[in-house]
């Protein structure tokens, strides 16, 4: 029996188990709305933007490990998806984002809301095809599905012209795939592994430092073990929070722009360093030429090859899935009689203590207006440090991956690699889709939440319970922060004006809003809203304006240049 | 320094945007590209010349193995390679120096491929620098016209790059 492209399309989401998919209709995706019409098996969560469809589709996948699924329509469509596919893309986040296309007659002719999807996307997706004849898209639905998910993940766009969801023919889901021109490395390179455990073995000053690549890879498992085994101190980047529990005594913080005083010292004096799905980032090293002065050895584990010494020389580069590497040299580890010399491990830990002394996330307690940073402890007291956190970019994205303890994978969702201003919100609603029972918060700013703040009518629609903790300091307060430090206190643009009345705003998409001013109300303002189980509740902390976050490495600077907090 | 990278992608519409692509999103130099179907109809042979110091080479070629089309990529630079390049000039040769013009492309082993009244167009290939001092030895001012292919290469000896 012959099928349409449309049926053809949903059939696959089917065979893929797609649970939901993210989306907004539109002329191109007709037909392929009105099959999703016809079937109850992939549900269709409407959103009220394209931004939010992949924001939303990337939240799911970040908090379920599956890939996220995004459907647009052509032109506007696409141009509107482009922020969430190019986020997704910096942080290597598995998703399949369908967009439709003008019929294959009218491309090319500037046709009513024709745009080159494929052209437009090209450089900020792992790949993307366009399908022009029916015959070939099953094969293309199933290749970008394991394009997606295997190997560095990333998003996969298929753009379908709308001839194709009617025409025919037979249909056919491929169990399985190869492609001869893409075979991603899982096993490590066995003389590599074997280097890397001699060079663990004899280190003095070692350090570990893990980023997102555990979290893609589910390895938080195997990092810990070899972490413990070894003890030595251990570091995550902003994306790999979670990866090793952040209240385990070997975890000395996050490390870079805003990472800890000790876990920079540290990375910077360490002998030898292993990093592990972690891409030497420029808001984590700093000056490439800073870290270059102190002599140490590295050892770095990614299934990317292109990410090892691009911006960092090592000496033993290991290609491979983390959760393999690793699993082999705890292996041989376990198997070797040598282990680390005790005294200089010691004297190393004495030091990173000393470091730590400098207490460098220190505020103000006593203050008469709110800390933020307050109001992210208070919110992981109240939530047992086990919810799902989303969060927008700026001050707040810094405070809540400082102040919340995260000690387990997929539980901090937030846009690293772009900085994308509005993932928040979206982001938190894929998360509570994929995670019906889980406490999600998404901790915004005013100036950020505004970006995306139309999702809040999707919220009210699908019922998610969703807890927003706006950090509201009336400024674009990263931008402020910049300024005050780097342009002279000129406060250009950053100034948050003319703000709605939150709370009434939330009312009017019929949530709940409540306005806190004061320290004393904000645990009971938080447990008031946990406490609403099955409500979405829009928290507005009007927050210290000048509040600054601390230790900071100025954009250029060697890591250990940092910033700290004045004496309080 | 000056490499000359040997890729094989699919043959699909598209694989040559996305090689392009990333030089100028990368900032990679570029200084030919050419492309062509090989003797396996489902695969294309690219060949680029660029420049940089060797780690900025070996971003160029881990970037170009992590494109989805490609399938091999070689530097042939790593070992000896013959590198070839075709040009079409065509020259201005009046009754005067239409000898003249015939002897310097004999002694640069060209070819004249065709003929008019008052033109010759001579087919040559080399080396880019044999092609260049061509150019330079006959001297801007009888030159109409130039077409050159850009470079391709090939490994000297046993080694291949086939899939
Ligand atoms: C306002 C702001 C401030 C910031 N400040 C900081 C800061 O202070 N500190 C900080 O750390 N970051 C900070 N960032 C984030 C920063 O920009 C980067 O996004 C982040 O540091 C990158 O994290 P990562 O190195 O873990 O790499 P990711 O982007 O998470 O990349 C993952 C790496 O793992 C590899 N990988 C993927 N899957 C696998 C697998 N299966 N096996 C092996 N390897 C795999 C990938 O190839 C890649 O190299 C900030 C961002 C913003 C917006
Ligand atoms: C879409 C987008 N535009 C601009 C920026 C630059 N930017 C980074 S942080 C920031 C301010 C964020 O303000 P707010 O959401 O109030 O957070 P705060 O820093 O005050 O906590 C801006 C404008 C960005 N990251 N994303
Ligand atoms: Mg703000």
């Amino acid at each position: 029996m012959e099928l349409t492209g449309a049926e053809i399309l949903i059939k696959c989401l089917q065979a893929e188990k797609v649970e939901y998919v993210f989306g907004y209709p539109g002329g191109a995706v007709l037909y392929i709305y009105d099959e999703l019409f016809k079937q109850n098996k992939v549900k269709h969560v409407l959103v009220r933007h394209e931004q939010g469809a992949t924001h939303a589709a990337d939240g799911y996948s970040r908090s379920s490990r599956k890939v996220g699924v995004a459907l647009v329509t052509s032109g506007p469509g696409v141009t509107n998806a482009v922020t969430g596919i190019a986020t997704a893309y910096m942080d290597s986040i598995p998703m399949v984002i369908i967009s439709g296309q003008v019929p294959t007659h009218a491309i090319g002719l500037d046709a009513f809301q024709e745009c080159d999807a494929v052209g437009i996307t090209r450089p900020c997706v792992k790949h993307n095809f366009l399908v022009k004849d029916v015959k070939d898209l099953a094969l293309t639905i199933k290749k970008a599905f394991y394009l997606a998910a295997t190997g560095r993940p990333g998003p996969v766009l298929v753009d379908i012209p709308k001839d194709v969801t009617t025409d025919k023919c037979k249909f056919e889901y491929p169990e399985t795939i190869t492609m001869r021109s893409y075979n991603p490395v899982v096993k490590g390179h066995t003389g590599q592994i074997k280097k890397a455990v001699q060079l663990l073995l004899e280190a003095k000053r070692p350090m570990i430092y893990a980023g997102g690549g555990v979290i893609l890879s589910d390895a938080a498992p195997q990092l810990t073990k070899l972490v413990r085994m070894l003890g030595f101190p251990c570091t995550n980047t902003l994306m790999g929070l979670g990866g090793f529990p952040a209240t385990d005594k070997h975890f000395v913080g996050m490390l870079g722009m805003h990472g800890t005083y000790e876990a920079n010292m540290a990375m910077q004096n360490c002998d030898v360093l292993v990093a592990i799905g972690a891409r030497f980032d420029d808001r984590v090293i700093g000056d490439p030429a800073h870290f270059g002065q102190v002599p140490r050895k590295i050892i770095h584990i990614d299934i990317d090859p292109s990410s090892i010494s691009k911006r960092v020389k090592v000496d033993v580069p290991i290609v491979g899935h983390v959760p393999d590497v690793l699993d082999d040299l705890i292996k041989l580890i376990d198997a070797s009689k040598q282990r680390p010399e005790a005294k200089a491990l010691a004297a190393w830990w004495e030091q990173i203590k000393l470091w730590k002394t400098k207490d460098c996330l220190r505020y103000d307690r006593k203050s008469k207006i709110i800390k933020p940073q307050f109001v992210l402890e208070k919110l992981y007291e109240i939530t047992k440090g086990d919810a799902i956190i989303t969060s927008d970019v700026g001050q707040h994205q810094m405070w809540a991956a400082q102040f919340y303890k995260f000690d387990k994978p997929r539980r901090w969702i937030n846009s690293g690699g772009l900085g994308t201003m509005g993932f928040g919100l979206p982001a938190a609603m894929g998360a509570q889709m994929a995670n019906p029972d889980a406490s999600v918060v998404c901790v915004t700013g005013e100036a950020s939440f505004q970006m995306c703040i139309q999702e809040l009518s999707t919220c009210k629609q699908y019922r998610l319970p969703i807890k927003i903790v706006n950090l509201n300091n009336r400024y674009m307060g990263m931008v402020r922060q910049w300024q005050q430090f780097f342009h002279g206190n000129r406060y250009s643009e950053s100034y948050m004006d003319a703000l709605p009345d939150f709370v009434k705003l939330a009312e009017s998409y019929g949530h709940i809003g409540i306005s806190i001013d004061k320290p004393a109300d904000v645990e009971p303002a938080l447990k008031e809203a946990f406490k609403r189980k099955d409500e979405l509740v829009f928290m507005d902390f009007i927050t210290d304006q000048k509040e600054n976050v601390y230790p900071m490495v100025g954009g250029g600077k060697g890591l250990t240049e940092m910033i700290l907090a004045e004496e309080l | 320094m000056r490499h000359i990278i040997s890729i094989l992608l699919e043959n699909e519409a598209g694989a040559l945007s996305r090689v392009s692509g990333l030089f100028s999103a990368r900032a990679y130099n570029i200084e030919s590209l050419t492309v062509a179907p090989t003797e396996d109809p489902s695969l294309s042979r690219m060949t680029i010349v660029t420049s940089g110091s060797s780690d900025v080479i070996e971003q160029i070629t881990k970037q170009l193995n992590k494109l989805v089309e490609v399938v091999k990529v070689v530097d042939l630079f790593e070992a000896p390679h013959i590198e070839r390049e075709l040009m079409l000039i065509k020259v201005r040769a009046n009754a005067k120096d239409r000898d003249d013009m015939k002897r310097m492309s004999d002694i640069f082993r060209g070819r004249i491929v065709d003929v008019s009244e008052d033109t010759y167009t001579i087919e040559l290939t080399g080396t880019g620098q044999k092609l260049d001092s061509f150019i330079e030895a006959l001297g801007s001012s009888v030159i109409l016209e130039t077409a050159r292919t850009g470079a391709c290469g090939i490994s000297r000896g046993q080694r291949v790059l086939r899939i």
